[in-house]
Protein backbone atom coordinates (compact mmCIF):
# COMPACT_ATOMS: atom_id res chain seq x y z
CA UNK A 1 0.00 0.00 0.00
CA UNK A 2 0.96 3.45 -0.50
CA UNK A 3 2.23 5.06 2.49
CA UNK A 4 0.57 7.87 4.11
CA UNK A 5 1.33 11.19 3.24
CA UNK A 6 0.78 14.89 2.37
CA UNK A 7 -0.27 14.89 -1.09
CA UNK A 8 2.41 16.40 -3.20
CA UNK A 9 1.20 18.19 -6.72
CA UNK A 10 1.80 15.98 -9.11
CA UNK A 11 3.17 16.47 -12.74
CA UNK A 12 2.53 14.84 -15.89
CA UNK A 13 4.87 15.18 -18.96
CA UNK A 14 3.09 15.27 -22.74
CA UNK A 15 5.62 15.10 -25.76
CA UNK A 16 5.35 14.28 -29.51
CA UNK A 17 7.76 11.73 -28.96
CA UNK A 18 7.50 8.67 -26.10
CA UNK A 19 11.33 8.67 -25.97
CA UNK A 20 11.29 12.53 -24.96
CA UNK A 21 8.27 11.78 -22.39
CA UNK A 22 9.93 8.99 -21.17
CA UNK A 23 13.25 10.57 -20.82
CA UNK A 24 11.90 13.65 -19.14
CA UNK A 25 10.50 11.13 -16.63
CA UNK A 26 13.32 9.53 -15.83
CA UNK A 27 15.35 12.70 -15.10
CA UNK A 28 12.55 13.76 -12.80
CA UNK A 29 12.14 10.16 -10.79
CA UNK A 30 16.04 11.02 -10.44
CA UNK A 31 15.61 13.82 -8.89
CA UNK A 32 12.40 13.26 -6.64
CA UNK A 33 12.28 9.42 -6.44
CA UNK A 34 8.35 8.79 -6.19
CA UNK A 35 7.20 11.12 -3.78
CA UNK A 36 5.53 13.29 -6.50
CA UNK A 37 3.08 11.56 -8.50
CA UNK A 38 3.98 11.41 -12.10
CA UNK A 39 3.01 10.28 -15.62
CA UNK A 40 4.30 10.69 -19.03
CA UNK A 41 2.36 10.01 -22.51
CA UNK A 42 3.89 11.07 -26.35
CA UNK A 43 3.18 9.71 -29.75
CA UNK A 44 -0.24 9.64 -31.55
CA UNK A 45 -2.79 6.33 -30.97
CA UNK A 46 -0.79 4.43 -33.60
CA UNK A 47 2.44 4.92 -31.87
CA UNK A 48 3.45 7.62 -34.45
CA UNK A 49 4.86 11.13 -33.32
CA UNK A 50 2.02 12.88 -31.94
CA UNK A 51 -0.01 13.80 -29.13
CA UNK A 52 -4.05 12.34 -28.31
CA UNK A 53 -6.16 13.47 -26.00
CA UNK A 54 -7.06 9.93 -24.82
CA UNK A 55 -3.48 9.25 -23.79
CA UNK A 56 -3.20 12.94 -22.20
CA UNK A 57 -6.44 12.28 -19.86
CA UNK A 58 -5.34 8.64 -18.85
CA UNK A 59 -1.44 10.43 -17.91
CA UNK A 60 -3.72 12.93 -15.90
CA UNK A 61 -5.81 10.45 -14.13
CA UNK A 62 -2.68 8.32 -13.03
CA UNK A 63 -0.92 11.50 -11.52
CA UNK A 64 -3.82 12.98 -10.05
CA UNK A 65 -3.51 14.61 -6.75
CA UNK A 66 -5.89 16.35 -4.71
CA UNK A 67 -3.29 18.73 -4.43
CA UNK A 68 -3.65 19.56 -8.19
CA UNK A 69 -1.48 18.48 -11.07
CA UNK A 70 0.82 20.53 -13.54
CA UNK A 71 1.29 19.05 -17.10
CA UNK A 72 4.67 20.33 -19.09
CA UNK A 73 4.03 20.03 -22.92
CA UNK A 74 6.49 20.59 -26.00
CA UNK A 75 5.04 21.64 -29.22
CA UNK A 76 1.76 23.09 -30.42
CA UNK A 77 -0.52 20.37 -30.32
CA UNK A 78 0.61 18.90 -27.34
CA UNK A 79 -1.14 22.24 -25.73
CA UNK A 80 -4.13 22.05 -27.32
CA UNK A 81 -4.84 18.38 -26.90
CA UNK A 82 -3.87 18.84 -23.62
CA UNK A 83 -5.99 21.65 -23.09
CA UNK A 84 -9.24 19.63 -24.36
CA UNK A 85 -8.20 17.42 -21.74
CA UNK A 86 -8.29 19.54 -18.85
CA UNK A 87 -11.62 20.79 -19.75
CA UNK A 88 -13.35 17.34 -20.32
CA UNK A 89 -12.26 16.87 -16.49
CA UNK A 90 -14.95 19.06 -15.73
CA UNK A 91 -14.58 22.28 -14.14
CA UNK A 92 -14.18 21.41 -10.31
CA UNK A 93 -11.04 18.86 -11.76
CA UNK A 94 -9.93 20.83 -14.34
CA UNK A 95 -9.95 24.20 -11.57
CA UNK A 96 -6.78 21.97 -10.13
CA UNK A 97 -4.74 21.23 -13.07
CA UNK A 98 -2.31 23.84 -14.88
CA UNK A 99 -0.69 23.55 -17.89
CA UNK A 100 2.53 25.50 -17.39
CA UNK A 101 4.57 28.07 -20.26
CA UNK A 102 7.82 26.51 -19.21
CA UNK A 103 10.45 24.21 -21.32
CA UNK A 104 9.49 20.23 -21.17
CA UNK A 105 12.21 19.02 -19.24
CA UNK A 106 14.13 21.93 -16.78
CA UNK A 107 10.28 22.90 -16.31
CA UNK A 108 8.78 19.40 -15.43
CA UNK A 109 12.80 18.72 -13.26
CA UNK A 110 12.24 22.06 -11.80
CA UNK A 111 8.42 21.53 -10.71
CA UNK A 112 8.77 18.50 -9.18
CA UNK A 113 11.75 19.26 -6.91
CA UNK A 114 9.24 22.03 -5.55
CA UNK A 115 6.17 19.64 -5.90
CA UNK A 116 8.67 17.31 -3.75
CA UNK A 117 8.75 19.88 -0.83
CA UNK A 118 4.82 20.09 -0.66
CA UNK A 119 4.49 23.73 -2.41
CA UNK A 120 1.19 24.28 -3.48
CA UNK A 121 0.17 23.90 -7.11
CA UNK A 122 0.32 27.72 -7.86
CA UNK A 123 3.81 27.99 -6.61
CA UNK A 124 5.12 24.80 -8.12
CA UNK A 125 3.90 26.59 -11.89
CA UNK A 126 5.31 29.87 -10.89
CA UNK A 127 8.89 28.39 -10.02
CA UNK A 128 8.55 26.18 -13.55
CA UNK A 129 7.62 29.25 -15.80
CA UNK A 130 9.97 31.59 -14.29
CA UNK A 131 12.08 29.50 -16.77
CA UNK A 132 10.65 31.19 -19.39
CA UNK A 133 10.54 34.57 -17.72
CA UNK B 1 -33.12 23.52 -43.55
CA UNK B 2 -33.12 20.11 -41.95
CA UNK B 3 -31.22 16.95 -41.91
CA UNK B 4 -32.43 13.40 -41.33
CA UNK B 5 -30.28 10.17 -40.44
CA UNK B 6 -29.68 9.47 -44.15
CA UNK B 7 -28.63 12.62 -44.75
CA UNK B 8 -26.06 12.11 -41.46
CA UNK B 9 -24.92 9.05 -43.04
CA UNK B 10 -24.73 9.98 -46.16
CA UNK B 11 -22.53 13.24 -45.26
CA UNK B 12 -20.32 11.40 -42.75
CA UNK B 13 -19.21 8.97 -46.10
CA UNK B 14 -18.57 11.63 -48.60
CA UNK B 15 -16.42 13.50 -46.24
CA UNK B 16 -14.79 10.23 -45.37
CA UNK B 17 -14.55 9.18 -48.95
CA UNK B 18 -13.01 12.82 -49.70
CA UNK B 19 -10.45 13.26 -46.93
CA UNK B 20 -9.25 9.47 -48.35
CA UNK B 21 -8.90 10.57 -51.67
CA UNK B 22 -6.78 13.62 -50.58
CA UNK B 23 -5.10 12.31 -48.01
CA UNK B 24 -1.55 12.06 -49.27
CA UNK B 25 -2.14 15.68 -50.97
CA UNK B 26 -2.97 17.35 -47.41
CA UNK B 27 0.08 15.47 -46.35
CA UNK B 28 2.30 17.13 -48.91
CA UNK B 29 0.98 20.22 -48.09
CA UNK B 30 1.95 19.46 -44.06
CA UNK B 31 5.06 18.12 -44.95
CA UNK B 32 6.28 21.16 -46.49
CA UNK B 33 5.34 23.22 -43.78
CA UNK B 34 4.89 21.15 -40.73
CA UNK B 35 5.13 17.45 -39.80
CA UNK B 36 3.37 15.72 -42.29
CA UNK B 37 0.75 14.25 -40.88
CA UNK B 38 -2.32 16.22 -41.11
CA UNK B 39 -3.53 13.49 -44.09
CA UNK B 40 -3.56 10.50 -41.85
CA UNK B 41 -4.71 12.32 -39.09
CA UNK B 42 -8.18 13.65 -40.73
CA UNK B 43 -8.38 10.14 -42.62
CA UNK B 44 -7.83 8.21 -38.93
CA UNK B 45 -10.60 10.88 -37.46
CA UNK B 46 -13.07 10.43 -40.26
CA UNK B 47 -12.73 6.69 -40.36
CA UNK B 48 -13.79 6.66 -36.35
CA UNK B 49 -16.27 8.92 -37.36
CA UNK B 50 -17.62 6.23 -40.03
CA UNK B 51 -17.28 3.03 -38.03
CA UNK B 52 -19.86 5.05 -35.66
CA UNK B 53 -21.78 6.49 -38.79
CA UNK B 54 -25.00 4.06 -37.52
CA UNK B 55 -24.92 5.07 -33.93
CA UNK B 56 -24.72 8.86 -34.95
CA UNK B 57 -27.27 9.15 -37.41
CA UNK B 58 -29.60 7.85 -34.81
CA UNK B 59 -29.18 10.68 -32.14
CA UNK B 60 -30.89 14.56 -32.95
CA UNK B 61 -29.04 16.57 -35.16
CA UNK B 62 -27.47 18.56 -32.45
CA UNK B 63 -26.49 15.41 -30.82
CA UNK B 64 -25.13 13.87 -33.76
CA UNK B 65 -22.71 16.97 -34.29
CA UNK B 66 -21.43 16.91 -31.09
CA UNK B 67 -20.86 13.31 -31.00
CA UNK B 68 -19.06 13.70 -33.94
CA UNK B 69 -16.75 16.58 -32.62
CA UNK B 70 -16.07 13.84 -29.79
CA UNK B 71 -15.34 11.41 -31.82
CA UNK B 72 -12.87 13.77 -34.24
CA UNK B 73 -11.38 15.28 -30.54
CA UNK B 74 -10.27 11.31 -29.67
CA UNK B 75 -9.29 10.29 -33.10
CA UNK B 76 -7.73 12.85 -34.84
CA UNK B 77 -4.79 14.24 -32.38
CA UNK B 78 -2.63 17.01 -33.76
CA UNK B 79 -4.22 20.61 -33.28
CA UNK B 80 -6.48 19.14 -35.84
CA UNK B 81 -8.55 17.24 -33.21
CA UNK B 82 -9.28 20.10 -31.11
CA UNK B 83 -10.27 22.50 -33.53
CA UNK B 84 -12.52 20.57 -35.41
CA UNK B 85 -13.65 18.71 -32.74
CA UNK B 86 -14.85 22.38 -31.01
CA UNK B 87 -16.34 23.21 -34.05
CA UNK B 88 -18.72 20.33 -34.30
CA UNK B 89 -19.50 20.18 -30.45
CA UNK B 90 -20.01 23.50 -30.30
CA UNK B 91 -22.27 23.74 -33.72
CA UNK B 92 -24.09 20.34 -32.19
CA UNK B 93 -24.19 22.56 -28.46
CA UNK B 94 -25.80 25.79 -30.89
CA UNK B 95 -28.26 23.81 -31.98
CA UNK B 96 -29.36 22.60 -29.02
CA UNK B 97 -29.63 25.58 -27.09
CA UNK B 98 -31.07 27.43 -30.26
CA UNK B 99 -34.90 27.72 -30.79
CA UNK B 100 -36.06 27.66 -34.13
CA UNK B 101 -35.84 31.72 -35.06
CA UNK B 102 -31.87 31.09 -34.18
CA UNK B 103 -29.75 31.75 -37.37
CA UNK B 104 -27.42 28.73 -38.20
CA UNK B 105 -25.18 31.63 -39.62
CA UNK B 106 -25.56 32.93 -35.88
CA UNK B 107 -24.69 29.48 -34.06
CA UNK B 108 -21.91 29.11 -37.27
CA UNK B 109 -20.41 32.33 -35.95
CA UNK B 110 -20.20 31.51 -32.06
CA UNK B 111 -18.81 28.27 -33.42
CA UNK B 112 -15.91 29.47 -35.21
CA UNK B 113 -14.98 31.87 -32.44
CA UNK B 114 -14.80 29.18 -29.98
CA UNK B 115 -12.58 27.24 -32.55
CA UNK B 116 -10.51 31.21 -32.50
CA UNK B 117 -10.59 30.67 -28.78
CA UNK B 118 -8.91 27.46 -28.47
CA UNK B 119 -6.15 27.89 -31.21
CA UNK B 120 -5.35 31.58 -30.27
CA UNK B 121 -5.81 32.54 -33.57
CA UNK B 122 -7.74 35.29 -35.73
CA UNK B 123 -8.06 36.03 -39.83
CA UNK B 124 -4.77 35.68 -41.35
CA UNK B 125 -2.74 34.12 -39.36
CA UNK B 126 -2.61 30.96 -42.19
CA UNK B 127 -5.16 28.25 -40.65
CA UNK B 128 -8.46 26.82 -41.03
CA UNK B 129 -9.88 30.27 -39.88
CA UNK B 130 -9.12 31.60 -42.99
CA UNK B 131 -11.50 29.25 -44.41
CA UNK B 132 -14.44 29.13 -41.80
CA UNK B 133 -14.10 33.03 -41.97
CA UNK B 134 -15.48 33.80 -45.36
CA UNK B 135 -17.30 30.97 -45.48
CA UNK B 136 -19.57 31.87 -42.48
CA UNK B 137 -19.64 35.33 -43.86
CA UNK B 138 -21.45 33.40 -47.46
CA UNK B 139 -24.11 31.42 -45.09
CA UNK B 140 -24.80 34.76 -43.21
CA UNK B 141 -25.56 36.24 -46.56
CA UNK B 142 -27.73 33.33 -47.96
CA UNK B 143 -25.48 32.33 -50.54
CA UNK B 144 -26.24 29.28 -52.72
CA UNK B 145 -24.19 25.86 -52.01
CA UNK B 146 -22.22 26.03 -55.21
CA UNK B 147 -20.86 30.14 -54.19
CA UNK B 148 -19.98 28.83 -50.42
CA UNK B 149 -17.70 25.84 -51.82
CA UNK B 150 -15.88 28.28 -54.29
CA UNK B 151 -15.42 30.79 -51.81
CA UNK B 152 -14.22 27.81 -49.46
CA UNK B 153 -11.52 26.95 -52.10
CA UNK B 154 -10.94 30.27 -53.06
CA UNK B 155 -10.24 31.44 -49.17
CA UNK B 156 -8.17 27.79 -48.73
CA UNK B 157 -5.80 28.72 -51.91
CA UNK B 158 -5.04 32.76 -50.17
CA UNK B 159 -3.39 31.19 -47.20
CA UNK B 160 -0.62 29.88 -50.00
CA UNK B 161 0.43 34.05 -49.51
CA UNK B 162 0.02 34.15 -45.50
CA UNK B 163 2.73 33.92 -43.07
CA UNK B 164 1.38 31.58 -40.88
CA UNK B 165 1.35 32.65 -37.13
CA UNK B 166 0.49 30.01 -35.31
CA UNK B 167 1.44 26.44 -35.14
CA UNK B 168 4.43 25.07 -36.51
CA UNK B 169 4.68 26.41 -39.64
CA UNK B 170 5.22 29.51 -37.66
CA UNK B 171 8.61 29.00 -36.60
CA UNK B 172 9.37 28.92 -40.75
CA UNK B 173 8.92 32.48 -41.12
CA UNK B 174 8.68 33.47 -44.25
CA UNK B 175 9.60 30.54 -45.89
CA UNK B 176 5.77 29.06 -44.96
CA UNK B 177 4.59 31.78 -47.48
CA UNK B 178 3.75 29.91 -50.72
CA UNK B 179 2.27 26.82 -49.40
CA UNK B 180 -1.17 26.25 -48.96
CA UNK B 181 -2.48 25.53 -45.37
CA UNK B 182 -3.02 22.08 -44.95
CA UNK B 183 -5.75 22.97 -42.22
CA UNK B 184 -7.20 25.27 -45.14
CA UNK B 185 -7.50 23.28 -47.29
CA UNK B 186 -8.80 19.96 -45.64
CA UNK B 187 -11.39 22.63 -44.26
CA UNK B 188 -12.22 23.92 -48.05
CA UNK B 189 -12.60 20.02 -48.75
CA UNK B 190 -15.06 19.32 -46.28
CA UNK B 191 -17.16 22.13 -47.05
CA UNK B 192 -16.96 21.83 -50.81
CA UNK B 193 -18.33 18.01 -49.99
CA UNK B 194 -21.17 19.71 -48.04
CA UNK B 195 -22.24 22.31 -50.14
CA UNK B 196 -22.28 19.98 -53.44
CA UNK B 197 -24.22 17.63 -50.92
CA UNK B 198 -26.62 20.18 -50.25
CA UNK B 199 -26.62 21.47 -53.67
CA UNK B 200 -27.72 17.78 -55.31
CA UNK B 201 -30.18 16.90 -52.76
CA UNK B 202 -31.37 20.62 -52.21
CA UNK B 203 -33.18 20.18 -48.33
CA UNK B 204 -34.90 23.26 -47.97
Amino acid sequence: MTPARIANVGIVIVSHSPLVAQGAADMVRQMVGDCVPLAWTGGNVEGGLGTHVVGISVAIEAAWSEAGVAIFVDLGGAETNSEMAVEMLGPARAAKVAICNAPLVEGAVVAAAEASGGSPLARVVATAEELSA
Amino acid sequence: MTLDAADVTALIGLCREQIEQHCERLGRLDSAIGDGDHGANMRRGLEAVHRERDAISALPLPAALERIGLVLVMSIGGAAGPLYGTLLMELGRGLATGDDATDFAAILAQAVAAVARRGRSGPGDKTLLDVLYPVQAEIAGHAAPLRIAECARNAAQATEMMLARRGRASYLGARSIGHEDPGASSCALLTTTICLYFKENAPS
